[in-house]
């Protein structure tokens, strides 16, 4: 059984920048017996299944990264090669790299991704004791809890697929956590909240727990969030890649926001450079993206690396310059590694990424609105099915009646719907679509809702700020744009393209939607006592004395005369004369 | 109420009431016009305070350094803009992108229902422009606006050129919380109008716009920037919106607050603070401009282009730079400090803005008068109508004066037929069904057959359908219910009475002014009105008290307000102007002033009209 340790941390530079961590623990289906049962999940839930098939492609994708990348390695210093041969191969591996990405805005993606791989058994009975480089905080959740795989993600920012184009990782804005439990635990309510209790040791605050899905979307990154989650690296922040992510100047200093295209160094960006690897890793490296940047007219890499890696990521063909950082020669004469990048040409358009999607509200005043999603399909003709997974809390209550989808003007009929309705207090909506977006189009989901009234005490301290709805995420199987350059005049050998190979054909995505937030009708918390002072007078004095006016019957009671009256009457009474 | 149970004290306070009823009323109303009128003595108001803690405390430093640069760029603006011969969007494009923003932009088209003869346009047709500068670390969920109109000929093109400067700056900040939407709107509220509608997804007027491309999720406050010089004297500020809505108070707090900050001299209503309220001038200036706040605010149109964001519930003020001849200038500079002042202080939000007023009247800046304080002055209005009613209630209860119980025998009751009262209701309201309707109707007929445009003939089928009206109905219920009674007026007249007292009631709740207004003219016709009075006179005066004769001598109001007195031709013309403005204003923005005055206030006036010529 492997332990997989992957965080990862994504920062774009001019300063717009979103960011990740991300912990995923899996199970590897190459090691252990588990292979089957998960199978059995996946035709349960399509979710999982989506969320399997993720996992599958990324560590093909890997893999075959790290194999090219070892290639390359052994193609040009043969003297590292048989560094890793000699020394017998230990049971938990670390490793980490750096993958700068100059987009064509002129924004510089940097994503970290930091692996630890321990074979070892959780869940054979005999307590594990002994860590080395996992983490331990980590592994006893997961021993305790019987997970067979956590995956935890914390983001701020937001992720412009429009500007950027797809992320490595996606994760929503806001914090997210799936977890999937071993067979035997039966209890996965009670299970789920209590490990989310234990791993909420990383992060400040807690969110409402999900059975398997908890996100909550206004939990963000923060100094307080990172320094725990650097602490579980085995070198922590003191060398390897993790030096560059010192807080402070992540999230408090400028990122030279000037519009248009400028000089980047990693100096610029993290007021760091580096000189050395963690030591215990056994692989440490930097690629820099030169895909777009075959003749150097782009920009220009400084100092340059002669160690090239090709890789096929999300269905596109890339092409990476490495640094490795276990090699002394890569620090040069000064011992210290500053990458600079210096844009050439201001020009160059992004590609659209292929599928994106925006959320919003549509609507206005406190009664009802209409959530509409966008979809977007830039293939110029291949369609292709989207999942949507929807998950809307309790308090805006959908019409699921209103559910429409359009593309092109005309009704797009989704070829599965699961809707599960909402439990006031209880569960939230979940509402999962299976869409075929048709090519080069837009497709329109809209719902309306009606937004409930809370009970007092359910009201936030901040009610007038608005309720948080999730991302949706939009989980696909896209056409890869290598199937899609038919006449291609890039120096390729012919066969490669003669049969369009299979796993190039098309590649997961998950795309994520901006988080909504929306007003509910929110009382004034300064008026009950005003409003009880005022119940109560109305009902005292309006109410009580009215009631009185319509149900009694009043008659005139004769008053009593006076005793000059009275004696009068008397004697008129034996006068025979009638009284007065 | 031991008083009305005591069937003799009820007697007693009864007969009181009905004895003195006009004394009472009277008094009522004196005291209510006289409630008013105090609500402008500065002892009497309170002073204003910033109710929302996140803007309160915390420091903002303003370094807004380019406003020359801005000033330049508002120069090309102008001049890209004569080139393109209305908006330059190609440019504002490029523009914005350069300078970071995510640029998007909106195509919208409006027929009006009749040519607007003030702003000479008939088929609208334009683009906005938009930049968003997102949050470098918020997930598009909240967003503020920093809009200026783009207007033909030189007007506001420093605004422009200042907008396009702050999103420079703006752009090299990282504080930012909230994404800032920086929109070029053309034809005014028109342009603005689509735009909101094509941000909420929403259509409501009937307008043409193309979907927006870019969104930042719920907007939290707006700022409208208007700026035809490069230096201003003062800066002024416009809460009153559609329908009469204002912002949140807190929004006026903020400017005022940074206006006293930074040093520039703001005004509202274009009217400087004074100091000196216990001399006589002192609190007739204030009474200047809270009866300004008032007119504006009853006119319920907006008064400028963030009146149309408050239908969604985005707080939103117009800020308007005024160059007069004042000596002490400001630069552009400094108003690029007051802004990036206000934005930073908005960007801190947590909450919508709540915590303050939004129903207030605004004596000056400094002061304001809130809504616990001037609905007395309503009420004593409002009062009157139901001493009124209750007088009716009494007199058609006591003929059967020998039931004891003091139940009205239901037969008396039921005596006039509900067919004289109910006649005149469905006459007079589909009088006033006709006045909303046939003036747009009517329009191509009506130029057809006389020489005048379509906008004179809308307003003038208007005025003919109203005047119509006064001839109309008053006698037709005899036709069906034979001779009134003595009975039947007072039945029409307590249901009228009570209908007012209802209608008033409501209209005061939604818009103070409004109602004040209307309940100042149309209760003193209320109370007086019945087929015993001298018809002549009495006929004269109703009819100087109807809301057309209300509104016509509002115009003049207004404008000895603003001191620009006009003539009678003028005043006139102005007149005739109004009134295809608040039509328009239905039509283009969904004012309710001109629907509420056709479909409701004017048949109720036309029933106390009826009950003058009651036979």
């Amino acid at each position: 059984m492997n332990i997989l340790l992957k965080t990862k941390l994504h920062i774009s530079a001019t300063g717009i920048y979103m960011e990740a961590a991300h912990w995923l623990v899996e199970h590897s289906q190459a090691t252990t017996s588990n292979g089957g049962q998960r199978d059995n999940n996946a035709v349960n839930s399509p979710q999982t299944a989506a969320e399997t098939a993720e996992q599958a492609v990324g560590e093909r994708r890997w893999e075959a990264t790290e194999a090219e990348a070892a290639a390359d390695r052994q193609d040009t210093t043969a003297g590292e090669s048989s560094l890793p041969a000699s020394v017998p191969r230990p049971r938990d591996d670390f490793q980490e790299e750096l993958v700068i990405r100059p987009l064509h805005s002129g924004d510089i993606y940097a994503s970290f991704q930091f692996r630890t791989v321990w074979e070892t058994d959780f869940m054979k009975g005999n307590k594990v004791s002994h860590y080395r480089l996992f983490p331990k905080s980590l592994g006893q959740v997961i021993s305790k809890f019987s997970v067979r795989e956590l995956h935890i993600s914390f983001t701020q920012g937001y992720w412009r697929t429009m500007r950027w184009g797809q992320p490595y990782q996606p994760s929503p804005p806001g914090a997210e956590l799936w977890v999937w439990f071993q067979d035997s635990v039966t209890d996965v309510d009670g299970t789920s909240a209590q490990c989310v209790l234990q791993t909420a040791g990383y992060r400040q605050r807690d969110g409402p727990p999900i059975p398997s899905l908890c996100h909550p979307p206004r939990e963000i990154v923060c100094t307080e969030n990172l320094t725990p989650w650097k602490k579980l690296l085995p070198c922590g922040s003191k060398a390897g890649l993790a030096v560059l992510l010192k807080s402070e100047k992540l999230f408090h200093s400028s990122f030279h926001s000037q519009a248009g295209k400028r000089e980047w160094s990693l100096f610029k960006m993290f007021s760091r450079t580096l000189t050395e690897a963690c030591p215990l890793a056994s692989s440490s490296k930097i690629y820099i993206d030169v895909t777009d940047n075959p003749q150097g007219d782009q920009f220009e890499v400084s100092p340059a690396t002669p160690l090239l890696s090709q890789a096929v990521v999300l269905g596109d063909r890339r092409t990476f310059s490495v640094y490795d950082l276990t090699q002394q020669i890569t620090f040069g004469t000064v011992r210290s590694l500053n990458l600079l990048i210096r844009w050439k040409s201001s020009e160059g358009d992004m590609l659209r990424p292929l599928l994106h999607a925006e959320r919003y509200v549509a609507g206005y005043g406190l009664q009802t609105g209409e959530i509409h999603t966008l979809m977007y399909n830039n293939h110029p003709y291949r369609s292709f099915p989207v999942l949507l997974l929807d998950s809307v809390p309790w308090y805006l209550r959908l019409y699921i009646h209103t559910l429409t989808v359009t593309s092109k003007g005309k009704d797009n009929k989704p070829s599965y719907i699961h809707y599960q309705p909402s439990k006031d207090r209880v569960r939230p909506h979940l509402l999962e679509m299976l869409i075929q977006l048709p090519p080069n189009s837009v497709t329109e989901v809209t719902v309306q809702f009606e937004r409930a009234l809370l009970k007092w005490t359910e009201y936030t301290p901040d009610p007038n700020h608005g309720f948080y709805v999730g991302s949706s995420v939009i989980s696909s199987l896209v056409p890869s744009i290598v199937a899609m350059d038919t006449n291609s005049t890039q120096e390729r050998p012919l066969f490669s393209s003669f049969f369009p190979c299979k796993e190039e054909s098309s590649y997961f995505v998950r795309v994520y939607t901006e988080p909504l937030l929306v007003n509910l009708p929110t009382p004034d918390f300064s008026m009950p006592y005003n409003v009880i002072c005022l119940t109560c007078t109305v009902v005292a004095v309006g109410y009580g004395s009215l009631y009185n006016l319509l149900t009694r019957s009043f008659q005139i009671e004769e008053p009593s005369p006076g005793l000059a009256k009275r004696i009068a009457n008397i004697i008129r009474k034996m006068r025979g004369v009638p009284p007065l | 109420m031991g008083l009305l149970s005591d069937p003799n004290r009820r007697r007693a306070l009864i007969s009181l009431l009905t004895r003195l009823n006009a004394p009472i009323c009277v008094v009522c109303y004196m005291a209510g016009v006289a409630w008013f009128m105090g609500l402008a003595f500065e002892p009497f108001t309170l002073r204003t305070y910033m109710s929302e803690n996140a803007m309160g405390s915390t420091m903002v430093e303003e370094r807004f350094p380019s406003g020359e640069r801005a000033l330049a760029t508002g120069r090309e603006f102008s001049a890209h803009k004569k080139r393109a011969g209305g908006m330059p969007v190609d440019w504002l494009v490029k523009t914005m992108q350069a300078r970071g923003l995510e640029v998007f932009t909106q195509r919208f088209s409006r027929t009006l229902p009749f040519p607007d003869e003030n702003k000479e346009r008939y088929m609208v047709k334009g683009t906005n422009v938009y930049g968003i500068l997102r949050a470098p670390r918020a997930p598009r969920t909240e967003a503020l606006v920093l809009s200026a109109p783009c207007t033909p000929g030189d007007n506001n093109n420093q605004a422009v050129g200042l907008l396009l400067g702050l999103a420079q700056y703006f752009r090299n900040q990282i504080f930012w919380a909230k994404d800032i939407i920086f929109l070029v709107n053309e034809h005014d509220l028109i342009g603005m109008q689509a735009w909101l509608e094509g941000y909420h997804h929403t259509n409501t007027t009937g307008m043409d716009w193309s979907p927006l491309q870019g969104r930042g999720g719920s907007i939290q406050a707006a700022l409208s920037l208007e700026l035809s010089s490069d230096v201003i004297t003062s800066m002024d500020l416009v809460l009153e919106g559609l329908n009469g809505q204002l912002p949140n108070l807190d929004l006026a707090n903020l400017f005022y607050a940074f206006c006293q900050k930074i040093g520039v001299l703001c005004t509202i209503q274009g009217k400087l603070q004074r100091n000196d309220w216990d001399s006589v001038s002192g609190y007739s200036h204030s009474v200047q401009t809270m009866m300004l706040m008032v007119m504006k605010q009853a006119s319920g149109r907006p008064w400028g282009d963030h009146g149309l964001f408050l239908r969604y519930h985005i707080e939103a003020a117009t800020v308007r730079g005024i160059n007069s001849f004042r000596q002490y200038k400001t630069d552009t500079t400094t108003i690029g400090r007051l802004l990036e002042g206000m934005y930073r202080k908005l960007n801190n939000l947590l909450e919508r803005l709540h915590q303050s007023y939004f129903f207030y009247l605004m004596p000056s800046l400094s002061h304001f008068v809130s809504i616990g304080y001037y609905m007395p002055a309503f009420g004593l209005l409002a009062v009157i109508l139901l001493l009124r009613a209750l007088d009716l209630w009494v007199q058609l209860a006591t003929p059967p004066q020998r039931t004891e119980d003091g139940v009205p025998d239901t037969e008396q009751m039921s005596s006039p037929g509900v067919l004289s009262v109910l006649t005149p209701l469905v006459i007079s309201h589909l009088t006033g069904v006709a006045l909303y309707t046939l003036p747009i109707q009517f329009q191509e007929m009506a130029v057809e057959h006389f020489p005048v445009s379509e906008t004179e003939a809308v307003v003038l089928t208007a005025i003919a359908v109203y005047t119509a009206g006064l001839a109309l109905p008053h006698n037709t219920h005899r036709l069906l219910s034979g001779e009134g009674t003595e009975q039947g007026w007072k039945v029409l007249k307590l249901v009228a009475v009570l209908y007012l007292a209802v209608l008033l009631g409501c209209t005061a709740l939604i818009n103070f002014s409004l109602g004040f207004i209307l309940a100042l003219t149309l209760v003193p016709v209320a109370a007086f009105v019945t087929p015993h009075v001298p018809k002549v006179l009495s006929a004269f005066i109703l009819v100087i008290l109807s809301p057309a004769c209300t509104l016509l001598f509002s115009v003049f109001f207004f404008q000895e307000l603003q001191e620009v007195p006009t003539s009678f031709q003028e005043g006139w013309l102005l007149y005739l102007s109004v009134i295809s403005q608040g039509i328009l204003d239905h039509f283009l923005y969904g004012s309710l002033v001109y629907p509420l005055i056709a479909l409701l206030v004017y048949p109720c006036w036309l029933l106390f009209w009826n009950i003058l010529f009651w036979k």
